[in-house]
């Protein structure tokens, strides 16, 4: 017991000082303050837009802003490894992708049940997880071996080219199944590949496997509790276990920073960022660039992975090799240059813009819209619908045309950041590459 | 910095020296160039220089304007592979190695046009310097239990980058950003970083341009007396007061080949380095 | 010397001595393996003509499309993400002209600007025998609309930025990338449409079977070359032309010479653009269909000819598109459909790292 409260300090202490010991307390806490501020935003902004979109309860509100932080999440930690490859380190990878299906089908063939329909060894799911984890790193080791002494602008087509060379292999007929010293393995080629119930699953219900329907009916304690609370705010299981999942998320989340912000303000990440300004000093000063390049870099894969096992677990679980585009390396692009690359509390900033605002906002609105508007014209093209405002209007807010929108402003976006503002929001905000604080020259306190 | 740090403790560090004939050189030189040769398209930049540097001496390059100096300081510490010739450092044979790989080996460069690390600040381009940082290995960086280490070694450092930045008159500017300083700071920040290495050897590209007079006898009696306790250098010098007074022997460059080398007196009143120098661009 | 003492040597002379070695066993392993199917049968030879024709048709229209991104790639010094795009501009634009011109009148004006999404072309019968002034229409629109908006869009996006580096244009460019394909798809929405119909074709006996040669695939052979050509003249015997190569060769000097070098870029785009519309068209043509990733799908491919090639080099892109034409269809002797694509990405990647700077050593610019 008191072994857990010394943790627990120690927890609160790191998270009050996370630049660490003696690091730079003031920024830390404005940074806090900072992202603070935004998420309470952010939670204001939506909370308005579920209570003007089809307004379903207290629970639907809740339930939309999981989904949101959810994204948010995902894309915080995304954000932050790739900002130790690109942010720190300047190594453009566009694989990101890739790296992340490496991680999770790793995982599922690890952890599925051999007899599901995509059979897996049915090992544990955190022999899954780690075996992702481990998976994404050697992946992203192998890669950077030989590909690190390439220009930037041809390592960046060439992780693409392995990004897409992944996919397409995931999602082939020879991988959908396939016996490797007579056991049955596979990845389901193109079709979805269920996951195993995830940890909270495991944590509510005595038979997680099931489908939600009949596993709500043999909760575990836990589960009952989970049910009960669900029930005042009027919740359904699934939206219950789904918030619950994305608060545990905040776990990990606050594990990538603080691991992020360490390896940052250490001497391995001041030589990091002395690679990223000018690679021949730091080589002509001994550093062995190619050392530190390969391990930011496979290191930067291994989380990227984690992330994308951590986000796919949620909820029913489903991997699909389209989740897996290069589209999804450019989001994560995006949110990073918009927090500002080479900051771990821009890459922060980045994600919960980028999730929020980009991604889900324009979602939220279109339901803010379809509620309020009665927009009744159909127009299947773009002839008919340059007919009249109406015609446009419905045109544009349908499903199809709103997706491509957010595209059209990302890259509007990625533009004008990459001719205006290429520091992104808080670029310049770095936290300093030492483990001790630099410009002053007072003894260090005890 | 600490002068007097031994080039032996220097030489402990480096896991790479099981060659039996290494440290065994105190007679011959420690560096020796041999018939080295580099061009660059139509350009013979470097073509055919010889020559040796005695271990502890303060050795003058000097050459006009495009003689080929800083190229053969790239061939040397490895930012470019020559196309023939060898290059051996104290008993070492460095041909081709890479940048990183020559300096852990003990012999460090600066540049002539500085390579200041524009973004960091002027005492986090000095911490970087320093060889073997624990902190610098992924684990220590990032598992609990290094924690103190790597934090005591950063103080130590910390204390040897004021030190040398106070000698070089840069520790007012410890916090800016070094994109922010002038020319000549530039280069102090260069020669800072490169003392904080502690090397066996130094190779310095013109090291005192645009350095107020006062600061530069400061420096240059620095060196002689870094060179008292056993470290050795390379010196590009455009002055040639600088260079008769401070350095012995001297090495004439011109065209990529070695004109002329011996004692200051004897290169002043040589008559093919004089033609040389009225020949090419007049420097000095 | 003594390799035991550093790790990384050991590493980097492998990889100049080793791996070049290993692929060619490995390339010479393909090749034996090749005889040994003509031989004992798994493969015929008709199919092996095929696959190399069609792998030809394929090389050429990457290659026409290569040579604008390697251009621009040179004589801007960045890799332009965007440039699978233009390359589905011009399908888009050059297709509706040829609709519109073989079916102005008979059909809606919806099916016509192929914004329909149940479009088929089936009423129209376009192929290249029946509707040769159409296609002609086409091909010319696609290459005149799409150098209009490679220089529009060059003076809102990648003017700006001359001064920026390479990677900053280039993540600029992924912008340019997805902003453009997601408006054509509000504009056309995104269904795959059928272009042609009755495509004429010939056979021809080859061994003990027949090689079919599609009126089209030939025409994009045609074509393409004759653009090819026309492209080596212009550069080679035109003041122009001598001055974009001296740009891609050495910048700076050319800055030096005087050479106007906003004029010069904007030349590039234009001809750049008007050859990657062409090969949309063509593309297009070829496969007798598309849809708004028509270009971004083949992006790599592009990248990967260019590459190979030579980053600066026309005749390098060529080379290179044809080696990734065939590499596609020629891997189809050994692995599925699905996986082809790939092959010619696990090519690119190899190359890169045995030969860096491209197969025909390419003009370093940057
Ligand atoms: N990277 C390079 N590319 C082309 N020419 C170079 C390069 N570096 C140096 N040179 C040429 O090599 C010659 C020697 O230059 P350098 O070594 O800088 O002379 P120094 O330092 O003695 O003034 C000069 O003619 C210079 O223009
Ligand atoms: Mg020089």
């Amino acid at each position: 017991m008191s072994r857990l409260s010394v943790w627990l300090r120690r927890g609160l202490r790191a998270l009050r000082h996370p630049l660490g010991g003696d690091g730079d307390a003031d920024g830390a806490r404005s940074d806090l303050v900072l992202v603070g501020g935004l998420v309470v935003g952010v939670y204001a902004l939506f909370t308005v837009m579920a209570l003007l979109g089809p307004f379903d309860g207290v629970g639907n509100v809740l339930s939309q802003l999981e989904t949101v932080t959810l994204l948010v999440l995902v894309y915080v930690m995304l954000a932050l490894a790739l900002n130790l490859q690109w942010g720190y380190a300047g190594l453009l990878n566009l694989g990101v992708a890739g790296f992340m299906a490496i991680g999770a089908y790793t995982m599922a063939m690890l952890s599925a049940a051999p007899d599901a329909t995509v059979p897996g060894l049915g090992l544990p799911l955190v022999v899954g997880i780690v075996g992702g984890f481990l998976a994404a790193t050697l992946f992203g080791a192998l890669t950077a071996l030989p590909a690190i002494r390439l220009r930037a602008d041809y390592l960046a087509i060439v992780t693409l080219a392995f990004s897409e060379i992944i996919r397409l292999v995931v999602r082939s007929e020879a991988a959908s199944e396939f016996t490797i010293a007579g056991q049955r393995l596979g990845t389901g080629g193109a079709n979805t590949f269920p996951l195993p119930p995830n940890p909270v699953k495991v944590l509510l219900y005595e038979n997680p496997s099931e489908p939600l329907v009949a596993a709500v009916d043999s909760p575990t304690v836990a589960g009952d509790l989970m049910l009960e609370i669900a029930d005042v705010f009027n919740l359904s299981a699934s939206q219950a276990e789904n918030i619950l999942y994305t608060l545990l998320l905040l776990i990990p989340v606050g594990a990538f920073y603080l691991l992020l912000t360490r390896i940052g303000n250490s001497p391995f990440g001041r030589v990091l960022r002395a690679i990223r300004e000018d690679e021949l000093v730091a080589g002509s000063l001994g550093k062995n660039t190619r050392r530190f390049k390969i391990t930011t870099f496979a290191v930067g894969c291994g989380l990227m992975g984690l992330a994308a096992i951590l986000w796919q677990l949620q909820g029913q679980g489903r991997l699909s090799p389209g989740t897996f585009e290069p589209e999804l390396t450019f989001f994560v692009f995006v949110a990073l240059i918009l927090g500002g690359s080479g900051s771990n509390t821009g890459s922060v900033v980045g994600g919960i813009v980028f999730a929020a605002v980009l991604l889900e906002g324009p979602r939220a609105l279109k339901r803010v819209v379809d509620e309020n508007f009665d927009v009744s014209a159909d127009p299947d093209t773009i002839i008919e619908a340059s007919q009249g405002v109406e015609p446009l209007f419905a045109y544009l807010l349908s499903d199809s045309s709103i997706e491509a929108l957010r595209f059209i402003m990302l890259g509007v976006v990625l533009v004008y950041l990459m001719q205006r503002q290429p520091q992104g929001l808080l670029g310049h905000r770095r936290g300093q590459a030492a483990t001790v604080s630099l410009p002053t020259r007072e003894e260090e306190e005890p | 910095m600490t002068a007097t740090q031994s080039t032996e403790a220097t030489r402990e560090r480096e896991g790479e020296s099981d060659d039996p004939s290494e440290g065994t050189t105190t007679a011959g030189p420690i560096l020796a160039v041999e018939q080295l040769r580099k061009g660059f398209g139509g350009i013979q930049a470097v073509d055919g220089a010889t020559f040796e540097v005695a271990p502890g001496s303060i050795t003058g390059l000097i050459g006009p304007n495009g003689a080929g100096k800083s190229t053969t300081f790239d061939l040397i510490t490895g930012v470019y592979s020559p196309d023939s010739g060898r290059v051996r450092f104290d008993g070492t044979d460095i041909t081709g190695w890479r940048p990183d790989r020559v300096a852990r080996r003990g012999l460090v460069r600066s540049f002539q046009i500085a390579r200041e690390l524009a973004g960091m600040t002027v005492m986090e381009n000095v911490m970087l310097a320093p060889p073997d940082q624990l902190g610098e290995r992924f684990w220590p960086a990032v598992l609990p239990g290094f924690r103190g280490r790597v934090a005591e070694q950063e103080r130590e450092l910390r204390e040897r980058a004021w030190e040398t930045l106070e000698f070089l008159e840069l520790d007012d500017l410890a916090g800016e950003r070094a994109g922010a300083l002038s020319g000549g700071q530039r280069k102090l920040l260069e020669l800072a970083r490169v003392l904080m290495t502690e090397p066996e050897m130094i190779l310095l590209d013109e090291p005192m341009a645009g350095v107020n007079p006062t600061l530069e006898r400061k420096l240059l009696d620095r060196l002689q007396e870094l060179s008292d306790h056993g470290y050795t250098f390379l010196l590009v010098e455009h002055d040639m007061d600088v260079v008769m007074e401070h350095c012995d022997p001297v090495i004439v460059l011109h065209q990529g080949e070695v004109l002329a080398q011996g004692p200051p007196a004897a290169i002043k009143s040589n008559e093919r380095v004089l033609e040389a120098y009225l020949g090419g661009e007049v420097e000095a | 010397m003594a390799v035991r003492d550093n790790p990384g040597r050991v590493l980097s002379s492998l990889r100049v001595n080793l791996l070049p070695a290993l692929l060619a066993v490995l390339g010479l392993v393909l090749l034996l393996d090749l005889g040994r199917r003509l031989v004992i049968g798994g493969l015929t030879l008709s199919a092996l003509v095929r696959f190399l024709w069609t792998g030809l048709v394929r090389g050429m229209a990457i290659g026409l499309a290569g040579i604008g991104l390697s251009l621009t790639y040179s004589i801007l010094g960045f890799a332009n993400f965007a440039h699978g795009d233009y390359i589905t501009v011009g399908a888009f634009a050059g297709w509706v002209t040829t609709f519109v011109v073989a079916g102005v009148g008979s059909v809606g004006l919806d099916l016509l600007v192929l914004v329909s999404s149940d479009a088929s072309a089936g009423e129209l019968g376009i192929n290249v025998l029946s509707t040769p002034v159409a296609i002609a229409a086409g091909l010319v629109v696609a290459a005149g609309i799409t150098a209009l908006v490679t220089v529009a869009l060059d003076r809102v996006v990648f003017r700006p930025m001359r001064d920026a580096n390479g990677i900053a244009l280039l993540i600029a460019s992924v912008g340019v990338a997805l902003a453009l394909r997601y408006t054509l798809l509000i504009l056309f929405s995104g269904s795959v449409r059928t272009l042609t119909t009755d495509v004429p074709t010939t056979a021809v006996g080859v061994g003990s079977g027949e090689v079919v040669f599609r009126a089209h695939d030939v025409t994009v052979v045609v074509l393409a070359g004759l653009l090819m050509l026309g492209t080596h003249l212009l550069l080679q015997y035109t003041k122009l032309g001598t001055a974009m190569r001296a740009m891609a060769d050495n910048k700076e000097l050319a800055l030096v010479t005087g050479i106007p070098t906003e004029r010069v870029v904007r030349t590039t785009w234009i001809l750049g653009g008007a050859l990657t519309g062409a090969a949309g068209f063509l593309i297009a043509l070829q496969l007798g269909g598309m849809s708004t990733t028509l270009g971004w799908d083949r992006l790599l491919l592009v990248f990967a000819a260019v590459i190979l090639g030579g980053v600066g080099s026309i005749y390098g892109a060529i080379v290179g598109g044809l080696i990734i034409g065939i590499t596609i269809r020629l891997s189809l002797v050994w692995l599925p459909n699905e996986l082809s694509i790939a092959s010619a990405f696990v090519v690119l990647v190899f190359m890169l790292l045995v030969r860096p700077n491209g197969l025909l050593g390419g003009v370093e610019t940057v």
